[in-house]
């Protein structure tokens, strides 16, 4: 996991200057805020929603610029490029919510406890998730993916979600570890709380903050990490649409239809960059610097 | 710092096994009869035999591992049954590409992030560190493949300049000036990706770095600012940049890999995809099992060389 793309934002996300007081979250996040609301919104009612059929081929409009008729254009198959890019969220949402949620299943419960009870069953764990942390995740996922055929959405998924568990798993027992050391949570035990009590209400509401950034983040570098895939014809099989595949599909015609991957790509980039900002402005206004990995 | 070094090379030796075992299984991923999805139905016996004596199919799983691993370690991949050649010798002339692209790359990024990041940090919320910042927090979100899509939709096909496009790709053996040429989108592309996380990890260093009472020491000694910069503030500020590359090493490979697949440059990336979809297993795994060893072992030098800028990490 350690070799995803934007690893690094994470791991610096966490070692940053220190702001003196709680930052505004400001009026661009709630922009980014509703655009990734609208996407949400677009990829579930796409098959409500008065437009084109993605999978429609017009043969007699091949590769048109936008108009009123087609917003985006059409691609060489004479299917509507906005109802495809509309469609195409679908995959990538479901693969940053999916996988992420695979991810932090098993990660933060795992990264909580380890962190909480130290002693050898921390010792072990945090030795194994190192020793995966060095495994290169990204020629892993192509490597399963390329063996594992026929590949289904829901196989792409298992696989980025579990190359992720490493990841969330030592941000989540570091972030746990700086409050577990704290002094309300010894009064707590010296109060005689349980452990699951200490865990849920104690340790959980404090280090929550740092995971939903994380979450977001993790979403956007599995998202990207899809879209890598879907380009080299590794993710959900064509004619269903992603970003990443129409990416693909555009690039031995860039020549005659530029539109076609201009708008996956702005899409792709728009949403990823909505969901970094999302992130970066929530641990700014959280103040989430303490903790060092 | 030698029991540091011991520690770190049993650990390397622990991911190896698991890498190879891990690639050893790939094989068994694929449906069905493994000699008929390999070799395809009308394999002949020769060649289905060849295959059970070099992957030990008629033996139980655990032995498999031991025939196979024994035959890898002697340099024996396997042969690809579409192309005939040895997957190993395939893999030697793939891989000086990949490493060419990775260099230039990391030079580039380098010779731009380090001064940047100097002058950025030397003024903090200045308009060159507000224009940087800004623009590599949005670089972030734009992944390789769009950047190098893009990058050749407006330079080589809109601009039309010369030996950029797809299948431009020159040896370097034939031609040095021309396969630098058809490499330098590639590598700029590559360095965009490498800038933007070097820059961010660097400038945030410094300026913490900057902050510490040795700065202000300099300072008051009269020392110039550049000397400032370069031998009291650069030197602990390496360690991030250096852990930053090393942890950037598997994306960087991943990222040539997509431009290697859209510009026809026949490095690894572009191989293991045509690999891929042609089927031919023996030789996707054998790229998945040196790739994967290769980063690890960058990984493990990145480690050791950070070790020597600041040997305080393996005292802890």
């Amino acid at each position: 996991m350690s070799n995803f793309p934007q690893f690094n934002v994470l791991e610096e996300a966490i070692l940053v200057e220190k702001p003196e007081k709680k930052e505004p979250l400001g009026v661009l996040f709630w922009i980014c805020v509703g655009w990734i609301g609208l996407n949400i919104v677009g990829a579930i009612f796409a098959n409500v929603l008065p437009i084109e059929n993605p999978l429609f081929q017009n043969y007699s409009l091949v590769n048109a610029g936008p108009s009123l008729h087609h917003l985006f254009g059409t691609d060489d198959l004479g299917r509507d490029i906005f109802s495809r890019v509309v469609y195409g969220s679908r995959v990538s949402l479901s693969v940053g919510a999916g996988a992420m949620l695979i991810g932090f299943g098993v990660g933060a419960p795992l990264g909580m406890l380890a962190a909480f009870r130290r002693g050898r069953f921390d010792a072990i764990l945090t030795n194994v998730m190192y020793v995966l942390l060095a495994f290169p995740a990204i020629i892993a996922t192509i490597a399963i993916l390329s063996f594992w055929t026929p590949r289904t959405l829901f196989k792409i998924i298992v696989v980025i979600g579990i190359a992720s568990v490493p990841l969330v798993y030592r941000v989540i027992r570091t972030a746990t570890l700086s409050v577990a050391t704290k002094d309300f949570i010894v009064a707590a035990k010296v109060q005689g709380a349980t452990d699951r009590r200490i865990l849920l209400r104690e340790l959980m509401p404090n280090i929550a903050p740092i995971a939903i950034s994380f979450l977001l983040i993790g979403v956007a570098t599995v998202i990207a990490l899809e879209g890598a895939l879907a380009f080299l014809g590794l993710s959900v099989n064509p004619p269903t649409p992603s970003w990443g595949n129409m990416i693909n599909e555009s690039r031995t015609i860039l020549q005659m239809n530029p539109w076609l991957v201009i708008f996956p790509s702005a899409a792709l980039c728009l949403f990823l960059l909505c969901l970094n900002f999302i992130g970066d402005r929530l641990r700014h206004h959280f103040d989430v610097t303490e903790v060092k990995l | 710092m030698l029991r540091y070094v011991l520690r770190r090379i049993v650990m390397l030796i622990a991911i190896c096994f698991i890498i190879s075992v891990g690639s050893f299984y790939l094989i068994h991923l694929l449906p069905g009869n493994i000699t008929t999805v390999i070799e395809g139905p009308g394999a002949s016996p020769e060649n289905q035999a060849k295959l059970y004596k070099l992957l030990g199919l008629n033996k139980p799983i655990y032995q498999q591992y031991f025939v196979w691993i024994g035959n890898v370690l002697r340099g024996n991949l396997g042969t690809s049954f579409i192309s005939q050649t040895s997957v190993a010798s395939t893999i030697r002339a793939a891989l000086p590409i990949d490493l060419e692209i990775m260099f230039l790359s990391q030079i580039l990024a380098f010779a731009t992030a380090i001064p940047i990041a100097m002058r950025s940090a030397r003024k903090p919320d200045g308009w060159l560190d507000r224009t940087f910042s800004a623009g590599s927090f949005t670089l972030l979100s734009v992944p390789t493949f769009i950047v190098i899509v893009l990058m050749v939709l407006f330079i080589s096909v809109k601009l039309g300049v010369p030996h950029t496009g797809p299948s431009s790709y020159v040896s370097f053996s034939q031609d040095w000036i021309g396969n630098l040429e058809s490499l330098a989108l590639p590598a700029v592309a590559l360095a965009i990706g490498s800038f933007v996380v070097y820059y961010r990890v660097l400038r945030s260093d410094l300026i913490a770095t900057l902050q510490e009472e040795f700065i202000t020491m300099a300072r008051s000694k009269g020392l110039s600012q550049r000397r400032i910069m370069w031998r009291h503030a650069f030197r602990p500020s390496s360690v991030a940049l250096l852990g930053a590359a090393g942890v950037n090493i598997g994306g960087l490979l991943a990222s040539g890999f997509v431009v290697q697949y859209l510009l026809n440059i026949p490095g690894l990336g572009y191989t293991l995809i045509s690999a891929i979809n042609m089927s031919d297993y023996l030789l996707v795994q054998g790229i998945v099992l040196v790739v994967s060893v290769g980063v690890v072992l960058i990984n493990f030098i990145f480690d050791f060389i950070i070790n020597i800028v600041d040997p305080r990490i393996s005292r802890e």
